[in-house]
């Protein structure tokens, strides 16, 4: 048992637990922190197999940028706790029957790839050897940008148009907010801002545009 | 039985005391460094302001942080009735153990045998800018464990503020790999001994770092790297003359100075990575005698201090930004600009004539 194995066990043990309680923390924030343990952990595992870019990546998408957003909605959230545990039995037979899909899912893709040496020795692109230097980034890149080059595009397709969704979604245009408009306030001159008034004694003066001052 | 945990010693235990010493090191050497710097920027801040800055601990205050340390860790915790405990506690240290962990991979320097870094991984700078972007979390929290509506505030403004000029500095981070090609923060330094200067057959110098080839995402670098980080004048999360302490007003004592101590590493890492994007790292500015006789660590130095010294001058100099105009310039001029850069600087490095960049 060498020191890789050492760690992936830590690794692994952690990332179990901490999923685990992920479902069993009372506290939806929690919950969330566990998750986050949770992917770091999947990320120190990504590490040990030499799949360093994939590591990176899970901690730079998932724990900076997704699971910060979870944090905000969860906080935000007034979550009643008597009512959620209520309603737990109710869903447990649904959420059983998805967890059971995902999991004869699961086994099915790990037992064919153990056992069906078609799908071994026919791989999507070969894992470069350690002896062409080719880093993983490299080697991801090479395969990413041209045999999945359509994928690629439509995927990132996909993400342009829910980005486009949610801001139409949540864009308003409230009436009769002043915004501050930099450019109208650096084109000021003496001229538009100001007028002056020649008073005659005993007279009061008139603004021309009444209204409330600026 | 003896010749077999005289192997397990030398395969394991050596080289793991060996990481450890480098990492006590390094920690030790930033913290003092950090101590000075610190008051460096209180002095450098006091001096525009004509007055003379912290200097009755010690000779011209040279002893100042160290007894602001005493002084804060003596102090009691405060802890309110109504804080989520764990995670209060948690927060300032995971503020603080993010930013350290940031420095496993910044290179200070190399010589005949190599480069001198804790871990030299491939993706170094993609670990930087992970790590970097977990410095989020002890603020939200922060803010949240406190249960406490003005530092829940806080939190909210400054993990939108810090995630949005995440943006803007990735894709900064983008133009510079694409002209280096490579993610190896060694790489980057070695791909500027040679550039624009020795293209025009000048002997390699300053002219060959990206500073002037990428001169306008320098720019944007240095101004996101103060959002990122929190200073001014973006220093929205802890405004003190307004805002109070955002997402900090109920913690004192230790855990106040770990989220101090948190957010001035985070700023030396801001410091080293311009140093080592934009700056040439530990090359010297002209590579002529005496001056490439000069450590290369000495130089990092130097250019970490000079990068600091346009910080403490931003904070000295320039009053705060509102939060609709730092959301403004993060989200409708630097990431834009930056974009179009990016579309450029591949462009160019396509179909342009091949300048000094690659």
């Amino acid at each position: 048992m060498g020191l890789e194995a050492f760690f992936f066990y830590i690794f692994s043990i952690a990332a179990v637990a901490s999923a685990i309680l992920v479902i069993i923390a009372r506290n939806p924030v929690h919950a969330v922190l566990f998750l986050i343990l949770a992917f770091f952990n999947a990320a120190g595992l990504f590490v040990l197999l030499g799949a360093e870019f994939l590591a990176m990546l899970l901690v730079i998408v998932y724990v900076g940028a997704v699971a910060v957003l979870f944090l905000f909605v969860v906080m935000m959230l007034d979550v009643d706790f008597a009512e959620l545990r209520a309603g737990f039995i109710k869903n447990a037979g649904l959420g059983a029957i998805v967890g059971g899909i995902v999991m004869l899912e699961l086994i099915m893709v790990l037992g064919f790839q153990s056992y069906s040496s078609q799908i071994i020795g026919n791989p999507a692109a070969p894992a470069p050897l350690v002896t062409d230097n080719v880093t993983n980034t490299e080697a991801l890149g090479r395969i990413l940008y041209t045999k999945y080059i359509f994928f690629f595009q439509v995927a990132g397709l996909i993400l342009l148009v829910a980005m486009i969704g949610a801001i139409v979604l949540t864009l308003r245009h409230k009436e009769g907010v002043r915004r501050q408009s930099i450019a109208v306030q650096v084109a000021r001159t003496p001229e538009t801002a100001m007028e002056i008034i020649k008073v005659a004694p005993g007279q009061s003066v008139f603004p021309k545009n009444e209204g409330p001052a600026e | 039985m003896w010749e077999q945990a005289n192997e397990i010693w030398w395969s394991y235990g050596w080289p793991a005391l060996i990481i450890v010493g480098q990492s006590v090191l390094l920690m030790v050497a930033l913290l003092l460094i950090i101590a000075y710097l610190l008051l460096m920027d209180r002095k450098v801040w006091a001096a525009v302001q004509q007055r003379r800055g912290p200097n009755v601990v010690g000779p011209f205050g040279l002893f100042q942080s160290f007894a602001d340390l005493l002084k804060f860790v003596l102090k009691e915790p405060i802890i309110p009735s109504g804080a989520d405990k764990s995670v209060f506690l948690l927060a300032p240290v995971a503020t603080t153990v993010c930013a350290l962990a940031a420095w496993a991979v910044i290179p200070v320097s190399a010589d005949g045998w190599g480069t001198w870094v804790v871990s030299d991984m491939n993706v170094g700078i993609l670990y930087i800018l992970a790590i970097s972007s977990l410095g989020v979390y002890g603020v939200i929290m922060g803010g949240w464990a406190s249960n406490s509506k003005y530092p829940f505030m806080g939190a909210l403004r400054s993990a939108a503020q810090m995630v949005s000029y995440e943006v803007s500095i990735g894709l900064v981070i983008v133009t510079v790999l694409l002209c280096v090609g490579s993610l190896n923060m060694t790489d980057i330094v070695n791909a500027q001994k040679t550039g624009l200067g020795t293209q025009m057959g000048f002997t390699p110098s300053a002219l060959d770092w990206y500073w002037l080839v990428l001169l306008p995402m320098f720019v944007i670098f240095i101004i996101s790297a103060l959002a990122e980080t929190n200073r001014p004048p973006f220093d929205l999360p802890e405004a003190e003359s307004e805002l109070v302490a955002g997402f900090m007003v109920e913690y004192s004592s230790t855990p106040y100075l770990l989220f101090m101590l948190g957010e001035y590493v985070a700023i030396t890492t801001m410091c080293a990575l311009t140093t080592i994007l934009f700056l040439g790292g530990w090359l010297p500015p002209v590579d002529i005698w005496p001056l490439n006789a000069v450590p290369g660590l000495i130089w990092f130095l130097a250019k970490i201090v000079f990068v600091f010294f346009l910080f403490a001058m931003a904070k000295a100099i320039v009053p705060r930004y509102r939060y609709d105009q730092l959301m403004r310039l993060g989200w409708k001029v630097f990431l834009p600009i930056s974009l179009l850069m990016v579309v450029v600087v591949a462009a160019v490095l396509q179909f342009g004539p091949k300048w000094g960049v690659v």
